[in-house]
């Protein structure tokens, strides 16, 4: 019996996309993918007016939801900090009677400019992608949403020129279509420190 | 006077008539105007006798073109198309020139007649090519910017034939001129200041004229324009426009040059002038007229008596020399890489004798080049190659495009050249920030202004910008409104506002119309008529004050910025109701009881949603950043 299919919202920020190498091209296929909602929401608020309806709409028409962008001080860009702020409101997302989010998912696609070996306890970031994401980790807990580790390209200043560009979109696209096809095994993928298409393969192994 | 009446009455009927026929059948205006002269003169006789007049007045028609034609070429343009200016239209003329010369040799005509001949039959029909170009939409094409390119060489190069002929003079037919006395003098330019003077005299007189057309239309021609735009009548400015370029025929025709090439020097000079487009939609209508005219007495000019003595000979001549004259086109294509359809156009649509024939003709008779009567039968051919070439532009449309659209289609689009522009309608206190904002990010900006005070202060500071009445469907068509993206209204008077937003939205549709509205009623009343944006002038500026009014009496800056953004989503949000509401209303009344009331709705709206907070009621007006309640945390307890 075939699987319920997902239905994927994709929260994009990014501030400078003109001098964007990766993360647009990630936004612009998963903005053709049947199955996605794809928002960007500096396009969508370029003053940072948030509607917080129509967010808190959204993210109830939706089972899955990621947060694309490019790693700004081991952190999101302003506006999805202002979004989680004003959208993750009590009594919606948390709270007495906020378990309007509970049992959804939530997952990082980032991109990072330090190589990988800097995110670990021996490199200069002194921590993992997955650590410096804990205060996101914790949001999902608190507002009872399943986070899977986060899908990350690092280097990603030089991406481009290595032609690692393509691959990464490849692994993307294949992130994006085992996700809303339910074909992910997300017990499995909320244990692991970072999704890359390794994991991808070994969980579609398992499947 | 009733008779002269009773002509105009003729020729404007055939005109009239005609022309709309052509068109609908596809055959352009200029063999519309052909065919009614053909029938006004020759075929039914109402005119006749005077059409050798009315010639030398209609072919102000082609002074006015070639004014209107140096309008449009700005030097730095006329210098980026240099090569094949020179290269493609240089080979061309010289070329052709010398080919119609063997040929004319061949058949035993003396060498000095032969040359001329060459000479006369290397021209092309400028007025027809324009005309036809621009009512086809061909002008930006490849094939019509390197058509244009050797238009232009030839009506340069008329200036040195026009100064060659005279040395070609026969002998025997100055002979016989003398003989005849001052019979000749009488046609023409009777007078004619230099025609006594000696050879080196006249020289220095032609470099006096010509230095003082170009700093005279450099230096005076703005001030004089200032002047005249300052009163703001209209018709003095056409009056003027008219006197400038009457002015300019009537000097070079004192001193013996063509008045068409002074036209078209001087509309070099003005072209990068503030006033350009203004000059160019003013003289656009007499040049049209005059052109027609100009057409209509080619054709009611066609001297059937020469033709039937000789219609054979005409017929046989016209369609040699235009075979002859698209093969060396089609030549010269192919070595200056002009493709594909392109390539057909180039040649077909130069392949004609021109208006410049008959000047060159009535010329070389003077000067005791060529007989009398060996000129009536050329005239009659550069007449009925200019006849053909309508049919040549039918040839490409229906046999030749489709042909290469087929293969076209799966090659990449012709390149744009030109991006999208923005014309800036009203560059007033407000017009000017937004025009500065758009040339600070690198937009190009037409800017029309009908203060020349205003007009000439924005060139002082390096901004392009041009006189004129923005209202004038003309004058938005030389700004190039076809071409461009956007157009930003910002001029004072809100009839006109609404005026262009009506004529826009019919006429361009294409255009983004984005407009500056006195009020909220005078905005609402654009969007009934199709503007696409709409700011009212006053309600950011008086937001901002607002905003600052509340810092000064002590509120938190970032408090009273939440505080006009939430004012400013509320309007926004009943914008919609509001102006249905309008537009519901009485035409005579708008702001009709139901839109008051709803007015006042908004007001209260207003005043609850200042005072709300998130925690208290859930408005749905306002979302700020609203900590969790105090007792929150009990929720966590585990």
């Amino acid at each position: 019996m075939p699987k319920q299919k997902n239905k994927v919202l994709l929260l994009f920020a990014h501030p400078s996309q003109d001098r964007s190498e990766i993360n647009s091209p990630m936004f612009k296929l998963a903005s053709k993918t049947d199955g996605v909602t794809a928002v960007d929401l500096y396009r969508e608020y370029p003053t940072f007016r948030i509607d917080v309806d129509k967010e808190q709409q959204r993210l109830l028409a939706h089972d899955i939801v990621i947060m694309q962008f490019p790693l700004y001080w081991y952190s999101t860009p302003a506006i999805l900090k202002e979004w989680q702020d004003l959208v993750l409101e009590y009594g919606f997302a948390y709270g007495h009677e906020g378990t309007m989010l509970h049992g959804k998912t939530l997952l990082c696609a980032i991109t990072a400019g330090g190589a990988e070996a800097a995110y670990r306890k021996e490199g200069y970031n002194h921590f993992t992608i997955r650590e410096l994401l804990h205060p996101i980790e914790q949001t999902a807990s608190l507002i009872g949403m399943r986070y899977l580790a986060p899908f990350t390209l690092f280097s990603s200043r030089t991406a481009a020129e290595e032609q690692r560009d393509k691959k990464h979109l490849e692994d993307w696209n294949q992130l994006l279509n085992s996700l809303i096809n339910n074909k992910l095994d997300l017990e499995l993928a909320s244990g692991l420190a970072k999704l890359d298409v390794q994991n991808i393969d070994l969980i579609r192994g398992l499947l | 006077m009733t008779g002269y009446f009773l002509q105009a009455f003729v020729y404007l009927i055939a005109a009239v008539l005609a022309v709309p026929l052509a068109k609908r059948l596809g055959l352009g205006s200029v063999l519309g105007y052909l065919i009614a002269g053909v029938i006004i003169g020759p075929v039914i006789g109402l005119v006749g006798s005077e059409t050798a007049t009315i010639q030398h007045f209609a072919e102000f028609g082609v002074v006015m073109m070639l004014f209107v034609v140096g309008l449009e070429l700005e030097p730095r343009m006329l210098w980026n198309m240099r090569h094949k200016l020179i290269g493609l239209g240089g080979l061309q003329v010289s070329i052709t020139t010398v080919v119609v010369m063997l040929l004319c040799l061949a058949f035993g005509l003396q060498w000095s007649v032969a040359l001329a001949v060459g000479l006369i039959f290397s021209l092309s029909s400028t007025a027809i090519v324009l005309q036809t170009f621009n009512e086809k939409g061909l002008a930006k094409t490849d094939g019509g910017r390197s058509s244009f390119s050797v238009l232009l060489f030839q009506d340069i190069a008329v200036i040195p034939m026009l100064a060659l002929i005279p040395l070609l003079a026969l002998p025997e037919l100055v002979a016989l001129s003398e003989k005849l006395g001052e019979a000749a003098a009488e046609h023409g330019d009777s007078l004619n200041l230099v025609a006594h003077l000696p050879g080196w005299a006249y020289g220095i007189v032609v470099v006096v004229a010509i230095v003082a057309l170009v700093v005279g239309g450099h230096f005076l021609s703005r001030p004089l324009f200032r002047y005249v735009a300052s009163s703001g009548l209209r018709e003095i400015f056409t009056a003027a426009t008219l006197m400038l370029v009457i002015g300019i025929a009537a000097l070079m025709g004192l001193v013996g040059l063509s008045p068409a090439l002074g036209a078209f020097l001087a509309g070099v000079v003005l072209a990068n002038s503030e006033f350009r487009h203004e000059l160019e939609s003013t003289i656009e209508p007499f040049k049209g007229l005059l052109l027609g005219l100009f057409f209509i007495t080619v054709g009611a000019g066609v001297d059937f008596g020469v033709l039937q003595l000789h219609w054979g000979k005409v017929i046989a001549m016209a369609l040699g020399i235009m075979l002859i004259k698209a093969t060396i086109l089609f030549v010269l294509a192919i070595i200056f890489k002009i493709r594909n359809s392109d390539r057909w156009l180039f040649a077909l649509s130069l392949a004609q004798a021109g208006e410049f024939g008959f000047v060159l003709l009535n010329y070389t008779v003077q000067n005791h080049v060529i007989p009398q009567d060996l000129s009536q039968i050329l005239s009659l051919v550069v007449a009925f190659s200019m006849f053909l070439t309508p049919s040549l532009f039918i040839l490409y449309d229906k046999v030749i495009l489709p042909r290469y659209e087929r293969t076209e289609n799966h090659q990449e689009p012709d390149e744009i050249d030109e991006k999208g522009t923005v014309i800036v309608a009203g560059i007033g206190r407000f017009g000017q920030i937004v025009n500065r904002f758009l040339v600070a990010n690198g937009v190009k900006t037409v800017v029309l202004d009908h203060q020349a005070g205003q007009v000439e202060l924005m060139r002082k500071i390096n901004i392009k910008s041009y006189y004129g009445d923005a209202t004038q469907p003309d004058l938005l068509h030389t700004a190039g409104i076809e071409e461009a993206k956007l157009m930003v209204v910002t001029i004072d008077d809100k009839e006109k506002v609404r005026d262009i937003v009506k004529y826009v939205k019919h006429a361009h549709p294409h255009v983004r119309l984005m407009v500056r509205a006195f009020d909220r009623g005078h905005a609402y009343e654009l969007r009934s008529l199709g503007a696409d944006h709409i700011i009212t002038e006053a309600y950011y500026s008086a937001l901002e004050m607002g905003g600052r009014a509340l810092n000064e009496l002590g509120f938190h800056p970032f408090k009273s910025e939440q505080l006009k953004a939430a004012f400013d989503q509320i309007e926004k949000d009943n914008k919609e109701k509001l102006y249905q509401t309008w537009l519901a209303g009485n035409e005579d009344n708008r702001f009709s009881n139901d839109y008051r009331e709803l007015f006042l709705q908004l007001e209260e709206l207003l005043g609850k949603a200042m005072s709300k907070d998130r925690s208290d009621g859930h408005s749905l007006t306002e979302r700020g950043w609203t900590p969790p309640p105090k007792n929150y945390q009990d929720d966590f307890k585990q």
